[in-house]
């Protein structure tokens, strides 16, 4: 206690000797999902680089699209969005241009990183996690294994109320468009007209939707099968490892979660240095080995322990096979379509 | 005191209202007239069209699932507390204070764990059902989760406390001595409270059940988490469109609605006290009971 006293005293001390103007103004602010990223790396950093950091959190993309569109992207000067929304935000003209030669790591990125449809070249955005969606089961408590989107949106009678869906639009969508055989950014009124009809008649055997805390439903029993993002299923199988992970046969979505600059940053030099750091291979790594998600950074992920993959398969599967999933687009005004369509699902 | 001093006296609270209240209110009105930016947003394009989505069945139904599911709580809320205030009323003096804290002391901890805890005791998992289990009173673990009795429960539970304090308020101003001249001119227990109680206690119910029915109504917490998003109601609506949809508008059309909805309630609740009030100064005893 006493001890604990002194430090804090002392590191205010150390705070008003060296902080004020000088770290003031290169502060950098990082907004990110809440427990995506290890506690300490902010620290780290600080301490590596000598840029102050401040973690701000969202739950949802939405939010923090929401935030920054209405006030220009003030206050914030790195952004972790999934890919569509990195690139509605460089439509909207609120992300900066990177440099690439401010951030050097990004050689350590697998080449299939470099060039994602998106941002070929990774001109505004840099990939930090990365993966696909599927569907995450009790393999004990499910009578068959699940190979099928349709598995979950009809599936046999033992599993009705036992299951859980996304219900963010782009997510929720892509499980009705795929199992349909369509694209997860198809517009047509007519396809998403039918991924609907399945969506809806779908919700009439979900136990609940959920975006956040399908695993420990899981894990819990109270449910058998959830419509979950492969690293968060590793949560659930940290906890049960009868728990397991499968990307149905009809294919799935590849999504990307970047780190973006906004262009409002005063410091866009010190955000740069720290999508650098985290690119680093140990840095990055550390990441993958805390939030158990795939990382895009071949590096560091030849330095994963064999052990971490053998006990979540999923964080093992190549590149080459995550590029066989369909890459999330932004699609624009077709947006308005989606929303409109989850509203009408989620709330019938 | 004269004018200006009372002027002076209310400006903060009047300005605080004009600019906190009717101010966003207006500017949510203003909102809800125009079209949605692709990104979220306000298109300024004037439309009737968020109105007229507003009143689609869908949404119609949603507005209606979300009246009866917060007149149930708000129902179930008055028949648990009125019965315990008039028990904490009627308790000696010294007691009272000690009773009503005990009423607040949900209060001290977050809505949210309390929210949470209901899940921990509901689940399928749960206390509950575990216990019930292993007493060999049911099978299968019943389904107390994820419907709308959990979240009717979810919204009595966390706005009960409201109704017992409306009612504490309302019943112990009648005093005894009303009861008392009842017993005397041979009313039985349940007439002195049914003819005589029960009346001069309505404007605190009404109070209670609008306190209750405008919290419900607009609340979006207990659906999500107790109803597992399966009984969405009208605050959750709102919610998904303004950070889900990212359709300010829409969201706007329907907050705008609802704190239409409110205000007649409330209106309503005055008028009603107001005019109790009156009759009970027309039958010649003072509105605040004499101690």
């Amino acid at each position: 206690m006493r001890a604990g006293l002194l430090r804090a005293a002392a590191l205010a001390c150390v705070m008003s000797a060296f902080g004020g103007t000088a770290f003031a103004e290169g502060k950098i602010v990082i907004s990110n999902w809440d427990g995506y990223m290890p506690p300490e790396l902010l620290e780290a950093f600080t301490k590596e680089t000598g840029i102050a950091a401040e973690m701000s959190v969202h739950a949802t993309n939405e939010e923090i699209m929401g935030k920054v569109t209405a006030g220009g992207g003030q206050g914030y000067d790195v952004l972790f969005v999934s890919s569509p929304f990195a690139e509605a935000l460089k439509k909207l003209d609120l992300i900066a241009e990177l440099d690439p030669a401010k951030i050097p790591n990004l050689a350590n990125l697998y080449p299939e990183a470099r060039n994602l449809s998106y941002d070929p070249g990774n001109h505004f955005s840099v990939p930090y996690a990365w993966g696909t969606t599927g569907l995450c089961y009790r393999s004990d408590l499910v009578a068959a294994e699940p190979t099928s989107w349709m598995d979950m949106l009809k599936p046999a009678d033992a599993l009705k109320g036992k299951i859980t869906m996304l219900k963010t639009d782009r997510w929720l969508m892509a499980a009705g468009l795929k199992a349909l055989g369509y694209s997860v950014n198809s517009v047509d009124e007519a396809e998403v007209g039918k991924a609907k009809e399945l969506l809806t008649e779908a919700k009439k055997s979900l136990l609940a939707y959920d975006d956040t805390t399908f695993y420990s439903k899981l894990v819990s029993g109270e449910a058998s099968l959830v419509h979950a993002w492969d690293g968060w299923c590793n949560y659930g199988i940290a906890e049960n490892a009868a728990i397991k992970f499968v990307v149905p046969k009809e294919g799935s979505d590849m999504w990307v979660d970047t780190m973006t600059v906004t262009k409002a940053s005063e410091n866009k030099d010190g955000a740069m240095a720290f999508i650098n750091y985290v690119l680093r291979p140990d840095v990055h790594a550390w990441v993958a080995n805390n939030i158990l998600y795939k990382v895009p950074n071949q590096k560091a992920m030849e330095t994963l322990d064999p052990a971490l993959i053998a006990q979540y398969p999923n964080i093992g599967m190549s590149p080459a096979d995550l590029m066989k999933q369909e890459q999330l687009r932004d699609l624009g005004d077709g947006q308005k379509l989606y929303t409109q369509t989850v509203t009408e699902i989620t709330f019938q | 005191m004269n004018l200006s001093r009372r002027t002076i006296l209310l400006a903060p609270g009047l300005g605080y209202l004009a600019l906190f209240l009717v101010l966003p209110c207006l500017i949510i009105f203003a909102y809800s007239l125009f079209e949605r930016g692709t990104y979220g947003g306000i298109d300024y394009t004037l439309t009737a069209g968020n109105y007229l989505r507003a009143g689609s069945s869908l949404f119609a139904r949603i507005f209606l699932d979300s009246v009866r599911i917060a007149g149930t709580a708000t129902l179930v809320a008055l028949l648990i507390g009125y019965p315990a205030a008039y028990a904490i009323a009627a308790a000696p003096r010294n007691r009272q204070m000690a009773l009503l804290v005990l009423v607040m002391l949900p209060f001290w901890s977050n809505y949210l764990i309390r929210t949470y805890a209901w899940i921990v005791l509901l689940n399928n998992e749960g206390l509950i059902n575990r216990g019930l289990e292993s007493m060999g009173v049911i099978q299968e673990p019943l389904p107390l989760l994820y419907n709308e009795f959990a979240v009717v429960l979810g919204l009595v539970y966390n706005y009960v406390p409201f109704v017992i304090l409306a009612l504490y308020s309302s019943i112990s101003r009648l005093g005894p001595e009303l009861r008392e001249a009842s017993f005397d001119l041979g009313g039985s227990s349940w007439t002195t409270f049914r003819r005589v109680t029960l009346p001069l206690t309505v404007p605190g119910i009404a109070a209670g059940a609008v306190f209750v029915f405008v919290l419900s109504i607009g609340n979006f917490v207990t659906p999500d988490l107790l109803g597992g998003g399966q009984r969405p109601m009208l605050g959750n609506l709102i919610y998904s469109q303004y950070l889900s949809a990212r359709d300010w508008p829409m969201g706007s059309a329907l907050g705008f609605i609802l704190v239409l909805i409110m205000l007649a309630l409330l209106f309503g609740q005055a008028v009603f006290a107001h005019r109790a009030a009156g009759e009970v100064e027309a039958r010649g005893v003072p509105a605040g009971a004499p101690r």
